[in-house]
């Protein structure tokens, strides 16, 4: 019941699988002003895997995320999907911020990621669903500005389902969650990967889902 | 690591090529530029009166190229935007940044220099003719670019905004020299006349072009030395280890 | 497309449940009335200086809305998702100019008579010049939005989006005014002209503009 119909491509019908390959990230080099953060910086990701991305504040986590999504412009090196030649259309990012707006109430903004991202309306059955799966059902109709932290945050998670995507790029998903926002999140995420989906979160604490972890280095002192 | 240090000197190499050029440049470039500047103003104070506009007519001798040097400046700052986006040349944005408040100068100089000139005729310290008016506004829009650069603490940033910004200023600036030329025509009252450099004699030509080259040396020679200011001053923020140049 | 269209109507939801309309609306009706203490209340004056006086607070108006079209998005993390949507940015932002226009400039345009009204303009000259504007409207609209996308990293950048804006205004208003003035009394082929080109404009900023916003967009990424 959690895997089934949770996922759902654009054109509204439940998702089989995702087939979009390896993540292949290689050689990328990221500068923030003049200060290189880090240079030749390579990593494989199969489908089914989640990736913690580990390091002290100001190593680059963030930049890395947000590169890989094309968020940052990329000045040298390549991250390849091997099916999706659009990295835009094929990553979920999910950053510090949360991306809601307080004007609006709960189900409009779900309406919003499933109209956003291509998706014919979400049907009335899909949006308790969804409501219910982050245990949000109770505040459906409450303007997002009324819900506590850790409710936006489950609401900023919401973001992943209306429409599948294949890799999830999240930036300190725990991080302001609370304890039930944080089993959500985890079943989520197991269900994503168990259809093929690749994950990379960054994070300060152990993330019970991740399949592999990775270290950056501290921030060096300029060149 | 080392592969860190050898792609920012990447991005230096050509700025130190640069250095290496400018160095060499920097004498022979301000030497030409105050000696063509000071035969020109010879010349130009050697011009005749002209009977309608008495000696007031030899402030033409700077208004003139003045307002030649600030559309050129722009075009100038055009070019290096260009330059820099497309063919990713970090120099464009240097250059871009150097030239700009030298092309607000210089447009200002043309301002007060045709209000100084026109007011003895008009009676008034200002008029809206159409040249004057397109300048002003020409005088803003370097104002506004000089203000993004300014505004925007990352200077990737700034200056890809900045190139944006110059590249549709540039487009712009034809639109409203047409706009103001066609505002002017209806508004035009027939008892002020457009006042006109006297009809371009030899005596008069000449000097004005001299003082064109000389203004365009001046140009160069300033571009050039901010640019090599502004080289060293990236280089030695960046060997102190400031996040933000 | 519908993403187009969903986008749209976020921005108009946002900008009515923000109160944007209402304050663009106050703040033509502050400058309005402040102009006759400046100026003087004499009638005849406002009736001539009307169309131009007009114009020139709706340009204001439009400066002083426009700054937070895209750095609301900013501040709250939507602006990064707007880069993800599987639509080209040039559309979402043109879809989001249409929404401001929407939800900012139609309600503007339809203060104007009682605007007009207030400043005594000619009756007869009342639907050119609603006419001039809403022409030249979505020029001013989609231009604004250039300097607010160029300036969208800048804290508190209403001034530097206002100057940044005014050399490509300048143009716009020159033909607006032209159009404005009503076709009778011999001023028919000014009036043509003045239409005529706004729409040229209008046709040259719906194609253009988008380019430059989307890449003053992305040079603001980091």
């Amino acid at each position: 019941m959690v895997q089934d119909e949770i996922f759902f491509d654009p054109t509204g019908a439940p998702l089989a699988a995702h087939a979009s390959g390896a993540l292949h990230v290689q050689d990328i080099m990221c500068l923030r002003g003049s200060h290189c953060l880090f240079d030749g910086f390579s990593l494989t990701l199969d489908p089914g895997a989640a990736l913690a991305v580990y390091g002290a504040n100001g190593a680059g986590k963030t930049s890395l995320l947000r590169l890989i999504a094309g968020l940052v412009p990329i000045q040298a090196g390549a991250v390849t999907l091997p099916a999706a030649p659009d990295m835009a259309v094929a990553v979920h990012y999910v950053g510090h911020l949360d991306g809601l707006k307080n004007a609006l109430r709960v189900w409009e903004t779900l309406h919003g990621f499933a109209g956003f991202y291509g998706c014919a309306a979400l049907s009335e059955w899909q949006t308790k669903q969804i409501l219910s799966l982050l245990g949000l059902s109770a505040c459906a109709d409450r303007p997002v500005g009324e819900l506590s932290a850790g409710q936006r945050r489950r609401l900023a998670l919401a973001r992943l389902l209306p429409v599948a995507r294949p890799l999830w790029l999240l930036d300190e998903p725990f991080t302001a969650l609370d304890t039930q926002g944080r089993e959500v999140l985890t079943r989520l995420v197991g269900a994503h990967l168990a259809l093929n989906g690749m994950v990379i979160a960054s994070s300060h604490e152990a993330l019970p889902f991740a399949t592999q972890t990775i270290t950056l280095p501290a921030p060096q002192g300029s060149v | 690591m080392l592969k860190a240090v050898e792609n920012l000197s990447a991005y230096y190499a050509n700025p130190t090529r640069f250095m290496r050029l400018a160095g060499l440049l920097h004498a022979p470039v301000w030497g030409l530029a105050l000696s063509v500047l000071v035969l020109g103003l010879y010349m130009a104070s050697g011009v005749p009166d002209d009977y309608q506009q008495g000696a007031t007519v030899r402030i033409m001798f700077v208004h003139v190229p003045a307002a030649w040097l600030s559309l050129f400046a722009y075009s100038f700052i055009f070019f290096a935007s260009v330059t820099a986006l497309v063919f990713r040349h970090p120099l464009g944005h240097v250059a871009a940044r150097a030239a700009a408040p030298i092309g607000a100068t210089f447009t200002f100089i043309a301002l007060v220099t045709g209000a100084l000139w026109g007011q003895p005729m008009w009676g008034t310290w200002w008029v809206w003719d159409a040249r004057l008016t397109s300048v002003l506004v020409l005088f803003f829009i370097y104002l506004g670019y000089i203000a993004l650069w300014q505004a925007i603490e990352d200077y990737g940033q700034a200056a890809r905004a900045a190139a944006i910004l110059a590249i549709v200023g540039f487009v712009n600036v034809p639109i409203v020299k047409f706009s103001v030329d066609w505002w002017n025509t209806l508004h035009q009252p027939a008892s002020v006349s457009r006042f006109a450099p006297p009809a371009l004699h030899p005596d008069f030509l000449y000097p004005l072009l001299v003082m064109g080259l000389a203004f365009m040396l001046l140009f160069a020679a300033l571009v050039l030395t901010r640019m090599q200011m502004e080289v060293l001053r990236r280089r030695a923020l960046i060997r102190q280890g400031a996040r933000h140049v | 497309m519908r993403i187009f269209l969903a986008l749209m109507f976020q921005q108009v939801r946002l900008g009515w449940r923000g109160g944007q309309t209402v304050l663009a609306i106050a703040f033509l009706f502050i400058a309005v009335t402040l102009l006759p203490f400046g100026i003087g209340p004499e009638l005849r004056l406002l009736k001539e200086l009307a169309p131009g006086l007009v114009w020139v607070v709706m340009l204001l108006t439009l400066m002083a809305t426009l700054d937070r079209l895209f750095q609301a998005d900013l501040e709250d993390g939507a602006l990064d998702q707007l880069f993800l949507l599987p639509l080209a940015l040039e559309l979402v932002v043109l879809a989001k100019a249409t929404g401001h226009f929407v939800v900012v400039v139609l309600p503007l345009l339809l203060a104007v008579p009682l605007a007009g009204i207030l400043l005594n303009i000619e009756p007869v000259a009342l639907p050119s010049l609603m006419a001039a504007l809403a022409l030249g409207a979505p020029s001013l609209v989609l231009l604004g939005a250039i300097g607010a996308a160029l300036s969208v990293t800048v804290r508190r950048a209403t001034m530097l989006t206002g100057l940044l804006v005014m050399p490509l205004y300048v143009p716009v208003l020159i033909f607006g005014i032209a159009a404005s003035t009503p076709s009778a009394g011999g001023d028919g082929a000014v009036n043509a002209a003045g239409l005529g080109v706004l729409a040229l404009f209008g046709l040259a900023a719906l194609l253009l503009a988008p380019v430059a916003i989307a890449a003053a967009l992305r040079a603001g990424l980091r």
